[in-house]
């Protein structure tokens, strides 16, 4: 499954980063890694973009790249 | 009267002890402003956003109107001065960022100062409170340049969080001097001037850390690249990270190789040091 896929309050381990280039980049130096435990916040009232908590920080991220971010729910 | 009466004469000089007093250093800053005629060294302020870098920068030159304007094409420097034991600094702020390897503007900016503009240090300020997200800049100012100083900031915050930052051990991990600060309220801005002007002189030789490639097939790439680089550019001080770079598709950086700029990132010889 990928972080799109998660509910609110829900929590899950980074298991693959997809993308290439500056994207990929950008998400890596947010502290998205393999391994990374990230948690479903907040949504926006359409639905898109998510608030996701990194690493003590809330990032906003737009479906599609939610999207490129496989992981493994925890709870 | 005793016979070991203080008198000026015997206090007058400054001691080796005196080097690593607080007291001693804080008097010895002048804090000049925007007056940066004549310097000595450049200092680079790097590190993320709301990290209090421009705290660290107001505490150091004593400005205090200081705003960083650095989006879109009209880049202007912040830059300020000050001056400590005898030597003369000019001191820039670099914009706020999350890394130097992305496309931003500011972080362009940012990785071209530390790359091209051959700081004679680059302060990394990051936040105690969030140190794993911030050391990812920090090793990668490491990956450019070894004249590097740590200033790990916010520690009253991060006190009050129940954090307690073991500074000896960071310094010992990544090999350049990691200085604990809340400069908010003025602490640990002795110890950084101090760390900045060894750094700057030499007197303190760092040994950044560095990460290994884990994919013997890059590092093979990185190992027939690297000495091509540096026979093109003689003295490099970063051959290895521009290789790194290359084999990445940084088009800037190619682009830098491709008409010789990166020329200007091969330092000069090192300043005479005075008695």
């Amino acid at each position: 499954m990928t972080l799109a896929d998660l509910p609110l309050g829900a929590r899950a381990q980074v298991l693959a980063l997809g993308g290439a280039g500056a994207e990929r980049r950008r998400l890596l130096d947010l502290g998205i890694l393999p391994g990374t435990v990230i948690s479903v916040e907040s949504r926006s009232p359409l639905g898109d973009p998510t608030a996701y908590r990194v690493r003590d920080t809330v990032i906003a991220l737009r479906r599609e790249q939610a999207a490129r971010i496989t992981v493994r729910s925890e709870i | 009267m005793s016979e070991h009466l203080i008198t000026p004469e015997a206090v007058g000089a400054p001691t080796a002890h005196c080097a690593s007093c607080p007291i001693y250093n804080s008097a010895q800053l002048v804090k000049l402003g925007i007056d940066i005629t004549g310097y000595d060294y450049v200092v680079a302020l790097a590190g993320n956003p709301n990290t209090g870098k421009s705290t660290v920068f107001n505490a150091l030159t004593g400005l205090r109107q200081h705003t960083g304007n650095w989006s879109g094409k009209t880049v202007s420097r912040a830059e300020g001065g000050f001056r400590f034991r005898e030597r003369r600094y000019k001191l820039l702020d670099l914009p706020g960022t999350y890394s130097l390897l992305s496309t931003s503007t500011d972080e362009e900016v940012a990785r071209d100062f530390i790359l091209f503009g051959r700081p004679d240090v680059t302060v990394v300020v990051v936040d105690a409170t969030r140190l794993e997200r911030n050391l990812n800049l920090a090793l990668q100012v490491l990956a450019i340049t070894e004249r590097v100083v740590v200033a790990l900031n916010l520690v009253d915050e991060a006190r009050r969080h129940g954090i307690e930052v073991d500074a000896r051990s960071l310094t010992r991990d990544l090999g350049v001097p990691v200085v604990p600060m809340a400069a908010r309220r003025g602490e640990g801005v002795p110890e950084l001037l101090a760390a900045v002007a060894d750094v700057a002189s030499g007197a303190y030789p760092t040994r950044p850390r560095r990460l290994p490639l884990r994919d013997p097939e890059i590092e093979r790439a990185v190992a027939a690249l690297t000495p091509q680089i540096e026979a093109a550019f003689p003295g490099l001080p970063n051959a290895r990270w521009v290789a790194l770079r290359l084999l990445d598709g940084d088009e800037s950086i190619a682009r830098a190789v491709a008409d010789g700029t990166l020329g200007a990132a091969v330092a000069p010889p090192p300043l005479p040091v005075a008695a």
